[in-house]
């Protein structure tokens, strides 16, 4: 139903669009223009250019804060994280769309209601967990019970109904080849879209990821991004307000790269979801 | 068993084709394991454990000490667990309705109207989802700072005020503020679902409606907004879920404590606390199980809602 406006609304329409667009990317523009000034200019003065003190601040930050080691566990830890959820995530989902099991619909229904379950409701629990199989301020705790994600589950299965038919499985069948030889020469690739789908998804949570490991891990040696910039947050007093906004903007720009790279994946990632409700 | 089957199938006749292909249905659930160790070992077990521990009085050293139901008694008359749940609560409905009354109204109009560039449009409406919000709250803490925030730098520049503001210490304005961080990070989330709830309402609604001479406005009251319910539904209910789970935003911009004067204490601030600073574990897990009854009360009646919407 696209219909041609009248000029004078259009332009309303536009202004409207563009302020709001405006809206969402300032808090991320000022915290940029921040990076690249002094403390003294920050603390004297409200502007909206950028200052020329970004390399000083670089070097300022990387004596004060460990942000780049604090990056590369993040990195680990997400990058550890979302294969290990996308490869186990696709498996289950092959289970239920290739083989007709006895009570495959009744584990079906299990793994969808796990969805409504809030994550902090085992948390205790998983500390307990932890402390008990001696595996507390290590990654195993972030990474392995990560990798039982039921929406993605759900969302690869969806696809994988449609996208894999059960002629194609006979006839890797008929030429010999063993089942988890079909799930990886197969499989995989045909899954791959959906699985790429999930996978943003779960980098983002994973990388996002701010109670667990403020919970799992004591050694400052071992933060993650978010923790370490939250732990900044107490400091916010501190004189160097320039060297903060470079580290949250330091822990902010990877993923906002990786969205404007894979932006339209996201976006129908999340439209295919919605639309299946 | 397998043996039996195909002894079965051969005994009813069925084609021999079927008796041929071999059985491999059984890898189904050789495939399964994984997924299922892992959840009843890591999400399950610490489930059923917090459970436990939520009928026991646990400082997380000694050993857990039964109590049965007294940790949930405690609960019940805990006017900090109230004021936790009111918080969360208004802050979720004050950040929650401009989200989803801008989010139809925006998608609406992508709908409706050509609009150039509409795919960057709807991406930097979602790039503030994108970033934890332990690190918007951080953020929005050096923004809002005493005495030299930003905002308080362009307030007092344009001479709007005498002089600089403590902005942390107010409970409304936190708490607003939250709700206000909480519709910047979400609009273009719930926009996207809108927006693909409408793509699915079929063009010939449309078409008849505004062969009858309805205007655009007529349209969306009439028929837009009708057929959205269960997509509203749907995000009222994942919002709700959410929302109850507020706690990064709620413990950077404060002490970490809730302050001030515990408006921004949530539910999920208040277990944190009572179980990893406190070291109450037995209370803090009772906690945990109070907001999981109070999401499932929740859920219990918006498909209540929804279902009697569909039987009519």
């Amino acid at each position: 139903m696209k219909r041609v406006m009248k000029r004078p609304l259009k332009y309303l329409l536009y202004l409207s669009l563009i302020l709001l667009a405006v809206i969402c990317f300032m808090p991320f523009y000022l915290m940029i223009v921040n990076a690249t000034r002094s403390n003294g200019e920050i603390l004297s003065q409200f502007r909206f250019i950028p200052g020329t003190y970004l390399l000083q601040n670089f070097r300022d930050m990387s004596e004060i804060y460990n942000v780049f080691g604090a990056f590369w566990n993040s990195v680990f830890v997400t990058v550890s994280a979302t294969v290990l959820t996308c490869y186990v995530s696709a498996l289950t989902a092959f289970a239920f769309a290739v083989y007709r099991f006895r009570g495959r619909n009744l584990l079906f229904a299990l793994v969808l209601i796990t969805m409504m379950i809030p994550s902090q409701l085992g948390i205790l629990g998983l500390y307990e967990l932890s402390a008990a199989l001696r595996i507390l301020n290590t990654y195993t705790p972030l990474i392995i019970p990560a990798a039982a994600a039921a929406p993605a589950v759900f969302f690869i299965k969806q696809y994988g109904e449609i996208a894999l038919p059960p002629s194609l499985i006979e006839a890797a069948r008929v030429e010999g080849a063993k089942e988890l030889k079909i799930f990886h020469a197969i499989g995989l690739p045909i899954l791959a879209p959906a699985i790429a789908t999930m996978a943003i998804f779960q980098f983002v949570a994973n990388w996002n990821n701010y109670l667990y490991p403020l919970i799992l891990l004591f050694d400052p040696e071992k933060y993650t991004l978010p923790v370490l910039i939250a732990s900044m947050s107490s400091s916010v007093y501190d004189p160097n307000l320039g060297v903060l906004y470079l580290a949250i903007a330091v822990s902010t720009m990877p993923i906002m790269i990786v969205f404007f790279f894979c932006s339209k994946f996201v976006i129908a990632g999340l439209t295919a979801g919605a639309v299946k409700e | 068993m397998e043996v039996a089957r195909q002894a079965e199938r051969t005994v009813l006749g069925r084609t021999p084709k079927k008796n041929k292909r071999i059985d491999k249905n059984r890898y189904g659930y050789y495939f399964l394991v994984p997924f299922a160790v892992i959840f009843i070992v890591f999400n399950l077990y610490p489930i059923l454990y917090t459970f436990y521990l939520s009928m026991t009085s646990y400082d997380g050293l000694n050993k857990p000490e039964f109590v049965g139901l007294a940790n949930y008694v405690t609960l019940a008359r805990d006017p900090l667990f109230y004021q936790a749940f009111y918080n969360t609560v208004k802050i979720w409905i004050v950040g929650f309705i401009p989200q989803i009354t801008m989010a139809l109204i925006i998608a609406y109009t992508f709908t409706i109207a050509k609009v150039k560039g509409a795919a960057l449009f709807k991406a930097v409406y979602y790039v503030p989802n994108l970033v934890t919000a332990a690190t918007i709250g951080v953020l929005f803490s050096a923004i809002l700072g005493f005495p030299n925030g930003l905002l308080n730098q362009l307030l007092l520049q344009w001479n709007l005020i005498d002089g600089p503001m403590n902005f942390l210490t107010m409970p409304h304005f936190t708490q607003n503020t939250i709700a206000a961080i909480n519709w910047w990070m979400w609009f273009g989330n719930n926009m996207l679902i809108c927006l693909a709830g409408m793509s699915a309402i079929s063009n010939d609604y449309y078409e008849a409606a505004k062969i009858d001479g309805a205007n655009l406005a007529k349209i969306f009251t009439s028929i837009t907004l009708p057929l959205m319910k269960p997509i509203l539904l749907y995000l009222m209910l994942t919002s709700f879920i959410g929302g109850l789970q507020l706690f990064d935003l709620a413990q950077v911009m404060t002490d970490g404590m809730g302050a001030p004067n515990n408006a921004l204490n949530t539910l999920v601030l208040y277990l944190y606390n009572q179980g990893f600073v406190f070291n109450n574990f037995g209370y803090s897990s009772a906690i945990a199980y109070g907001m999981f009854m109070i999401i499932l009360v929740f859920s219990c009646i918006l498909f209540l809602l929804s279902y009697r919407k569909k039987v009519r």
